[in-house]
């Protein structure tokens, strides 16, 4: 079997690239799915654990986790066509009304 | 389980029901039919969705109350596979969480009223949020608080881009979105890699197995994200680069959600997750939150000094009562527990009535922000300037007020567990913050404006400001059934805490 | 060939992995939203081959359902909503990049110090009686009458499907409701956030059909009402 570690490495690289997207990137929508990227890399983690363990609690959390990413990215989108309704554009630099 | 414990659901079960009634009200009241979203605003429409979401939170209150008989049978039998504590702790929140939603319901009503934005489909959203903070402060396991938390959350994104043709609003929205998702997901990470140290996702059990563990990289590691994301909901300092901003940018009503109702549940699940989770580990986490502490309370107060904008001064005041709030956290004692939880009650209700001021001079969307706009109030509104004097005393804790008894207990409790220096970071940044809100009090008192803001002052308004004024002057002056509920309630955690590691 | 036969779970991993990783990379590098996506999509199913290795299928199948079906096809009509032209014209590289690239290298460090091996929780020694056991319910025969065929409880080993169900539906019965209540508040967000609203000069353009139909449904109600 693949030891536990690997896949925390894995995960870690996953989670870092993610990080860098949200902090590089201007494109409202890449940000995002940056944000997904960790998101997967945290999943990725609960997994290797819970079979770490033999338990199912971190299998569950992971289905709570694609729950809730499932319906934020719904929110979120709309929040960006919102955005893009007004100014024609999805970059977050643009959206300096008040400082950011 | 059975399905008897039901019954320890109740409260949150009548809001989640009556979120749902609030959806369906209008459709059933308009017959079916389409009707046109522009036009009239929807002035009576807003009436009737006020009273019903008021006769939800009475019932919701009854509910809580009728619950909290329950508690002594909980004591030993946890509900839920241990997911879900009817305790006094959560109790107390729970109170707290409903009088303050019902408040905003009041300082809601004209704002709405004047825009053309629908009534019910707002209160159904505030009342999912106070569904999720109830389910937060009720979590005793990490799954159950992080839903809780994520309920509240995107309930409170969708609230900021509420006014969804300003785009003041949506950009509130968009960056309190992006923020917030990022700060879950780092939230998240440091979950998971406690569940990985610990294996389990219970807080007792974690507390447990942090008993028999010794210093750990991954375990610190996943402290500090947790923390970190914590600190992103109650906006300390390194982590709060969103508030100002959609603090500035969200309806009125709805800062006052975020500044008040929503900043008191993140308290309230960060004292419960680093009490009872984590306080084997506290000498290596103390430290870290002790600058954070610090940081949060020099930043926000200094920043705030320089604001015009009323909405991004209290923002950053807000930032400052953080770090306030982290002291009791800090100190991992029951005098910072009690400090918590009276903190949370004293600050909600002065925060409260500072917005009912705010929304008093505000005549449509965005007006009456500005501290100019309270240059000469004391002309014309007399009583509404004197009651802003009381609101900013308390806030920065001055004597006759509440704000007073909740700084006592919190930097007592700082230098009981050996922060002296960050109590005296904390008087010190208490000073400051008193000049910036005396910038407020010289503008209404001192000069005299044109009198550009038109005060609106409706029995709504009024009554708030009524309720606040007489919360902070009492527990001020007769701070002893405040403290003494927050000393069952704190108290309820402590025991149980220290009943736990004596068994083991 | 033995060597690798033996270690084919190691080498899909390393396989899988770098693709993983790849992908991951090129979602944050592409300029292009909609090849964005796609390497994201790339990255998604990798991560459902990774569940599969570890033994979890059906997170897996729920993985490609939601991520690869749900959420990629909502980012992509996102994407495709919001006219490419529309985009922002971003350089790829500047000082904040590198800003940003830093950071990464720096978390990656402090990630790489923190799961290195043993740095996680060797597994806890009562930690398998903990797993969620099935029961099912098999015939057996009659310890003394041979005729007789009686049932009885036996525990069964774990399958996947079940014991995540058996724990969703049991113990996790709280954070499940709270969930669905969550998804509801989605729901009501997107629309109350995306709805767009008819200007009133919009509405008076708005085509017959529409204001036919809310029409035609009121005299419908009115003639109900009116029996």
């Amino acid at each position: 079997m693949i030891p536990t570690h690997y896949f925390l490495i894995l995960s870690a690289i996953l989670f870092t690239i993610g990080v860098v997207g949200v902090l590089t990137r201007k494109n409202g929508i890449t940000i995002f799915m940056s944000i997904e990227l960790m998101v997967n890399a945290v999943n990725l983690t609960f997994l290797a654990y819970a079979r770490q363990f033999h338990q199912v609690h971190g299998l569950i959390f992971v289905f709570f986790i694609m729950a809730i990413a499932a319906a934020e990215a719904a929110v979120g989108l709309a929040i960006f066509i919102t955005l893009f309704h007004h100014r024609d554009t999805i970059d977050v630099d643009e959206a300096n009304l008040m400082h950011w | 389980m059975t399905w008897g414990d039901t019954i320890y659901l109740l409260p949150e079960i009548v809001i989640s029901i009556g979120a749902c009634l609030l959806l369906i009200a209008p459709v059933m009241r308009r017959g079916g039919g389409v009707v046109r979203a522009s036009g009239a605003p929807s002035g009576g429409g807003a009436r009737t969705a006020k009273w019903t979401m008021l006769a939800i939170l009475v019932l919701t209150a009854v509910a809580v109350i009728a619950s909290s008989g329950l508690v002594a049978d909980v004591a030993q039998t946890k509900t839920f596979a241990s997911m879900f504590a009817l305790d006094s702790f959560a109790i107390f929140f729970k109170l707290l969480f409903i009088a303050t939603m019902a408040m905003l319901v009041l300082l809601s009503d004209d704002y709405l009223a004047a825009s053309r934005y629908s009534a019910w489909e707002y209160y159904s959203l505030l009342s999912f949020a106070l569904c999720g903070m109830m389910f937060m402060v009720s979590g005793v396991h990490l799954a159950a608080i992080y839903i809780g938390l994520e309920l509240l959350s995107l309930s409170s994104y969708i609230l900021a881009g509420y006014f969804k043709n300003e785009l003041k609003s949506t950009e509130a929205a968009m960056k309190y979105f992006v923020l917030g998702t990022v700060s879950s997901a780092i939230l998240l990470y440091g979950i998971s890699l406690i569940y990985g140290v610990t294996g389990t996702l219970n807080l007792m059990r974690i507390a447990d197995a942090m008993s028999t563990l010794v210093t750990n990289d991954a375990l610190m590691f996943g402290i500090m994200l947790l923390g970190a994301g914590l600190c992103f909901k109650i906006a300390a300092a390194p982590f709060h680069v969103w508030t100002p901003d959609v603090y500035e940018g969200a309806p009125t009503p709805i800062t006052a959600f975020l500044s008040t109702a929503s900043k008191s549940a993140a308290f309230a699940i960060f004292a419960r997750i680093f009490y009872v989770g984590m306080h084997h580990f506290r000498l290596d986490w103390q430290v870290v939150l002790a600058i954070i502490a610090a940081l949060s309370m020099i930043i926000g107060n200094l920043a705030a000094i320089t604001q015009d904008n009323i909405k991004r001064m209290l923002a950053y005041s807000s930032i400052g009562h953080a770090g306030y709030v982290l002291l009791g956290i800090i100190s991992v004692s029951e005098m910072g527990l009690y400090g918590v939880l009276v903190y949370s009650v004293v600050y909600v209700f002065a925060t409260l009535g500072i917005w009912a001021t705010v929304l008093m001079l505000s005549k449509h969307e965005y007006a009456g922000e500005q501290v100019s706009d309270f240059e000469g109030l004391h002309r014309r509104a007399p009583l509404w300037a004197f009651a802003m004097i009381i609101f900013l005393l308390s806030l920065g804790g001055i004597p006759p007020t509440a704000g007073f008894i909740g700084k006592y207990f919190l930097f007592y409790a700082a230098v009981g567990a050996g922060f002296g220096w960050l109590a005296i970071v904390a008087v010190l940044m208490s000073a400051v913050s008193m000049f910036f809100y005396f910038r407020i009090v010289m503008a209404m008192y001192l000069r005299d404006g044109d009198g550009q803001a038109e005060v609106v002052s409706s029995g709504g308004l009024k009554l708030v400001a009524a309720i606040c004024l007489v919360v902070t002057l009492l527990f001020g002056i007769l701070p002893g059934p405040l403290v003494e509920q927050a000393k069952i309630s704190g108290g309820w955690v402590a025991k149980r805490v220290a009943a736990n590691n004596a068994q083991r | 060939m033995d060597a690798i036969a033996s270690n084919a779970p190691l080498v899909v991993f390393i396989v899988i992995g770098t693709i993983a990783v790849a992908a991951s990379f090129l979602v944050v590098m592409m300029r292009n939203p909609v090849h964005s996506a796609l390497f994201l999509l790339l990255t998604f199913l990798c991560v459902a081959v990774l569940f599969v290795i570890k033994a979890a299928e059906f997170v897996a199948a729920v993985q490609v359902l939601v991520y690869a079906g749900g959420i990629m096809v909502l980012f992509l009509f996102v994407v495709m909503l919001i006219n490419v032209r529309h985009l922002p014209d971003e350089k790829m590289t500047t000082s904040y990049t590198l800003g940003g690239i830093g950071v990464g290298v720096a978390i990656f460090v402090l990630f790489f110090a923190v799961v290195r091996t043993g740095a996680y929780h060797d597994e806890a020694p009562n930690a398998a009686k903990k797993l969620t056991t099935v029961r099912e319910q098999v015939l057996t025969q009659h310890p003394t009458d041979p005729n007789k065929l009686v049932r009885k409880w036996r525990a069964k080993d774990n399958r996947n499907a079940e014991a995540i169900g058996m724990a969703l539906y049991r113990d996790y019965l709280v954070p499940f409701e709270v969930a669905s209540l969550f998804l509801l508040v989605a729901m009501i967000g997107a629309i109350v956030i995306g709805k767009r609203e008819l200007s009133a000069l919009e509405e008076e353009t708005a085509p017959d059909y529409m204001l036919e139909r809310v029409e035609t449904e009121k005299e419908v109600k009115d003639l109900v009402n009116a029996n």
